[in-house]
Parts: C-alpha cells; structure tokens; sequence
C-alpha cells in the first residue's frame, strides 16, 4: 500500500500555473483597477474598490473552507466518529495550513478597511469612518477599528494555532506505543475546546464582522450560519475532491465507496440545510417588508445582480437534490466529484453575493480579475495543502479507531 | 391467498444461519423466507434480497405533498377566495414554502410508513402464520417451499445436514389475513 504522498510533477505545474495566474492577475489588477484613472468618476471609484472586494472575497472565502475543515475533523474526533478516521490526514493537513490564508486575509482586512479610502471615506467598511452616520455611531460599540482589528488577529490566531495542534497531536500518535490512548483523549478535549472557539468566531460573530459591516445599516442574526453552511458544504466537497485524487493516484486504498458515501451524504445534507437558512433570511425580511431591511435584497434579487442571485439557489440547492438525492449517485466517484466540483462554484458564487453589491452596485464584474484571483488562490490551496500530504503517512496507521473506519459500512 | 407446503428448519446460532442459507441457496430449493428474533446485520445480502425501492416511492409521496400544497393554496388565494396579506400578492410564493414544505415532509413520512407496513405485512389487526412459536423469541426460522419437483424427506434430510436443531413440514398460509380466526382448518383441509 502506498502510505506516502509525493507530490506528481502534473500537480505541482497545475498549482504553480495557478499561483503564477493569480500573482499576474494581481499586478495587472494593481496597475489597472488600482491606479484607474477613468473619466468618470463612479466607475473610478468602482474599479478602484473592485480590486479590494476581489480580494476580500477570495481570502476570505479560502480561509473559512480551511477552517470548516478543521472543524470537520473535531467534531467527528469529539462524536467519537470512525467513518473520517480513513482520510483523517487530509483535513489536518488543510489545517495545518490556515495560518496561511489567515495570514493573507488579516493582511487584505487591514489594508481594505484603514488604507483603502477615497477621499476620507472608505467605500466598502462604512463603519471606519461614519462621518455623523447616525446608524453607524450606533453601532461604534461593535464595528470599531480597535475591535475590528483585536478580533480579526485573535480569531485567526486561534484558529491557526488549533489547526496545528490538531495535526501535531495525530502525527505524535505515529510514534506512540501501540494501542495507546492518551493522544486520542487529547483530541477529544481540544475539539471540546475548538468547537466552542469556533461557535463564538465562524457561526456568530466574524462573518458579521468581516462580510455583513460591508452592508453596515444593514444586519441579519442569521447571516453567519448562512455563511458557516457554506464553508460547511465547501469544505465537505474539498475534502471529497482531495480524497477521490489521491484515490486515483493509487494512494489511500483503504478508501472504499462506504466512505464517499458518507461524505456525498454530508454535500446533500447540509446543501439543504445552506437553502433552509438562505431561504429563512430571505423570507423573514421579505414578509416583514421594512424597507431598511428590504434594500439588501432589492438590490440582489432585482437588481443587476439577479442572475446571480437565481444561479446561486440552483447551483447550491437544485442541482444537490436532484444529482445527489439517489443512493448510487453518492457512491459514485464521477458524480460525487463532479457534484463537489459545482459545489465549490457555488459557494464562490454566494460569498460573491455577499460581498459586491453593497460596494460596487451595478458597475459588477465577473471577468478576468475575479476568476483570476480565484485561480490563484486554488492554486495556493492546491500547493499548501499538497505539500503539507507529502509530510506525514496518509493512514493513521496507530489511531484506535482505525479498524473500525476500514470496516465502515455506510 | 395461497396456501402452500414448507419444509421449515430452525436453527439456534447465527454461526449456523448464515452457512445454512447459503447452502440452500446453492442447492436450487426455493427459499420462501428467514425469520429472526432480532435484525441480523448482513442477512439481507446472503439471502440475496434486492435493495428496496421504498425510498423512490417516499420521493413521490413527497412530490405528491409538494403539489398538494402549492396547488391547494395557489387555488384558494387566486381564485377561490383571493385575500390581501401584508400587500402580498395573491399567489405568495415564499409565504406558501414553509406550509409546502411541511405537507412534502408529512406526505412522504406517512406514506413511506403506510408502505413499509404494507409490505412487511404488518398492521394493527392483521394475521399472518407463524412457523414456529420461538421465531420471536430464540429460534432462527427459515421456510423452505416444497413443490412438486422435490419430495418432502429429500429437503428435511438436507436440512438436517445445514444443523437445523428441529425440523417440520407445514401447509402455510403466505398472505395475511385481517381478522381474529386462526385458519388451522383451511390448512387441514389443503393438506389432506
């Protein structure tokens, strides 16, 4: 059996192709988008944001799959779970790689919200300068500098460190005696611990902080379970993804179609439960029809960006159900694949919506820089993560659960 | 409504079951079914069952309920009794969703459970014949149907060498029946 990942020479040109696609994309965007100089000043000023909220939007959609991921592992380590136990490596080794798309995307939220400006005022965060902002002096107490600032650097901190902890303590099971426990229980108490970081960070306050103050008047106790759905199903999918290429590479045999079943089962239920918690957002504040609250979506639904809008409900949730609904299509590595594929796009489509219509309005683009950008950060993900494989055996050949996740029947 | 013969062998360890039916399997007797105390894991596979189709039938019991809904309520708010709610239009898409959804759920549950009892054969009230007392309690039973290509002694002696613990041969009943009579009677009266 083939335990060791070494990295083929396809892969590691695909992801340097990428990285080099999104550095390039980067320059010109910089040279281009940042230093526009168009007559007009609107659409100056909307290119001049477009670079930022690109950016944004990538990083901050990367992070949180990473994150998601980590997630993933603890809360099946803390639910005891042996179906996960057979590719445990892959979750941890996209861990163990947060702090980089944390690092890139504190760097993006700081330089979007205190360098950006145009003329003394900052075009995507409302809140840095409220300006006699009524609405946004009142909510200074939570959308401040200093807060955005200390929070942003202790979540990505936090959830750095425990994507490393995680992984360091598997690899250490390695070398501990056979049939020892005390790294098993380990993991047990930092899920504990990390699942109650990740409650108070991913599935309460920082997409509030990071995405919703885009749209700073408006506000959704909701949103960030929206979001988190999203992460949820992404990282699901990348999980799947990195699972069936590795499986086709002739490493983890140990992976049988039991164990694509459950993660097929993961994408269908939780793309559901992504539609159940848009749907809730959407149909409260359509029924309420306070025109506060009902902007936001004017502007998504109706708007310029109504295709989008109706593009994201059938990627996420039309295709899901009707694709991955039947048993034979879970276990099937074309459909799962390919479902996992869509997915991704999908959620990427969704944090799109999330993020541009309240700096850019109508002067929306889906061309070479967005999907540059994209690029370039798959390919980082695809060179971070692929390096961190190579690093420990793809089989947790000591973890005590083992015999159990190759006897999994889903 | 049939009334038919069985060889009927019981066996009391799974270790036992499991070589025994695949041996009937083998050898061509018609293997009417197992009966067992308690779910066994894998029993299904070794007999060869297919997978059901209960969930296809739970999809269109919820489509069933997704139509009723919209259907229902697109009819009484558009044309058999239009009312404005909030300044909503007449057909309220998103208002409908919540009450569509629930009516797919409870169509398809009930339904599914409606199915699976029709075709386990159990409901409250109806019969069926029981092969030997202990089926429910400590005994694996399995119901081999004669027919008349095999002879009676030949299949009880084959499954006396698979380690049945005990051996009969029965006139049975397959259906259900609704009802309280037993049918002993109709049993004697085929038998003879």
């Amino acid at each position: 059996m083939n335990e060791r990942f070494e990295i083929p020479a396809r892969l590691k040109t695909t992801s340097l192709v990428l990285m080099i696609i999104g550095v390039v994309t980067l320059l010109i965007g910089a040279f281009t988008l940042l230093n526009s100089n168009a007559a007009n000043h609107e659409i100056m000023h909307a290119e001049k944001t477009r670079f930022w909220i690109v950016l944004l939007h990538n990083s901050v959609y990367f992070l949180l799959i990473t994150v998601a991921c980590v997630f993933i592992q603890a809360a099946v380590s803390l639910a005891q779970g042996s179906w996960l136990i057979a590719y445990k490596r892959i979750p941890e080794a996209i861990g163990a790689n947060v702090w980089i798309f944390g690092l890139i995307t504190m760097i993006i939220l700081f330089l979007t919200a205190f360098v950006f400006n145009i003329d003394g005022h900052n075009p995507i965060y409302h809140w840095v300068h409220p300006d006699g902002d009524k609405i946004l002096e009142g909510k200074r107490g939570f959308l401040n500098p200093a807060m955005f600032v200390g929070f942003t650097v202790v979540t990505i901190g936090l959830w750095s460190f425990f994507g490393r902890k995680f992984r360091t303590i598997s690899i250490d099971q390695e070398k501990a005696s056979k049939n020892a426990t005390q790294n098993y229980w380990k993991t047990i108490r930092w899920s504990g611990a990390f699942l109650v970081v990740y409650a108070l960070t991913q599935m309460s306050t920082t997409p509030w902080m990071w995405i919703m103050s885009i749209d700073a008047h408006w506000y959704s106790t909701m949103f960030s379970w929206y979001t988190w759905a999203s992460a949820f199903v992404s990282g699901m999918s990348v999980i799947l993804l990195i699972v069936v290429y590795l499986k086709n590479q002739g490493n983890l045999e140990i992976v049988t179609k039991e164990h694509i079943h459950d993660l097929g089962k993961f994408m269908f239920a939780f793309s559901i439960f992504w539609t159940y918690v848009w749907f809730d957002q959407y149909m409260l504040i359509w029924y309420a029809n306070i025109s506060e609250e009902t902007t936001y979506f004017k502007i998504r639904q109706q708007g310029p960006y109504g295709l989008i809008w109706y593009a994201t409900f059938v990627i996420n949730f039309i295709m899901p159900i009707l694709i991955l609904m039947s048993r034979p299509s879970k276990r099937n590595y074309f459909t799962v694949s390919f479902m996992a594929l869509v997915l991704i796009f999908g959620h990427w489509l969704d944090f799109y919506i999330m993020t541009m219509p309240g700096p850019l309005g109508e002067h929306w683009h889906l061309s070479w820089y967005e999907l540059g950008i994209f690029a370039g950060f798959i390919g980082l993900f695809i060179f971070t993560v692929a390096n961190s494989l190579t690093k420990a055996s793809l089989i947790p050949n000591n973890h005590p659960l083992l015999k159990e996740a190759l006897l999994h029947q889903s | 409504m049939a009334i038919k013969k069985f060889a009927v062998a019981c066996y009391d360890d799974e270790e036992v079951l499991f070589p025994a039916v695949k041996k009937v399997r083998h050898s061509g007797y018609k293997m009417h079914d197992v009966y067992t105390p308690f779910p066994v894991h894998g029993l299904d596979q070794a007999m060869g069952l297919k997978e059901t189709d209960l969930h296809v039938v739970g999809f269109i019991y919820g489509l069933a309920g997704t139509a009723t809904a919209l259907g229902f309520m697109g009819w009484i708010f558009t044309s058999d009794w239009p009312m404005v709610f909030g300044g909503k239009p007449h057909f309220a898409l998103p208002a409908f969703i919540p009450i569509t959804f629930e009516l797919t759920v409870l169509f398809s549950a009930v339904g599914m459970v409606l199915t699976f009892c029709y075709l386990n054969q159990i409901m409250p009230g109806v019969k069926k014949h029981l092969f030997h007392p202990r089926q429910t309690d400590d005994l694996f039973v399995m119901a081999v149907e004669l027919n008349d290509q095999v002879t009676e002694q030949e299949v009880v002696d084959f499954l006396k060498t698979t380690g049945a613990v005990e051996t009969s041969v029965q006139n049975a009943e397959t259906e259900w029946w609704y009802g309280r009579w037993d049918k002993e009677e109709d049993y004697q009266l085929a038998g003879s």
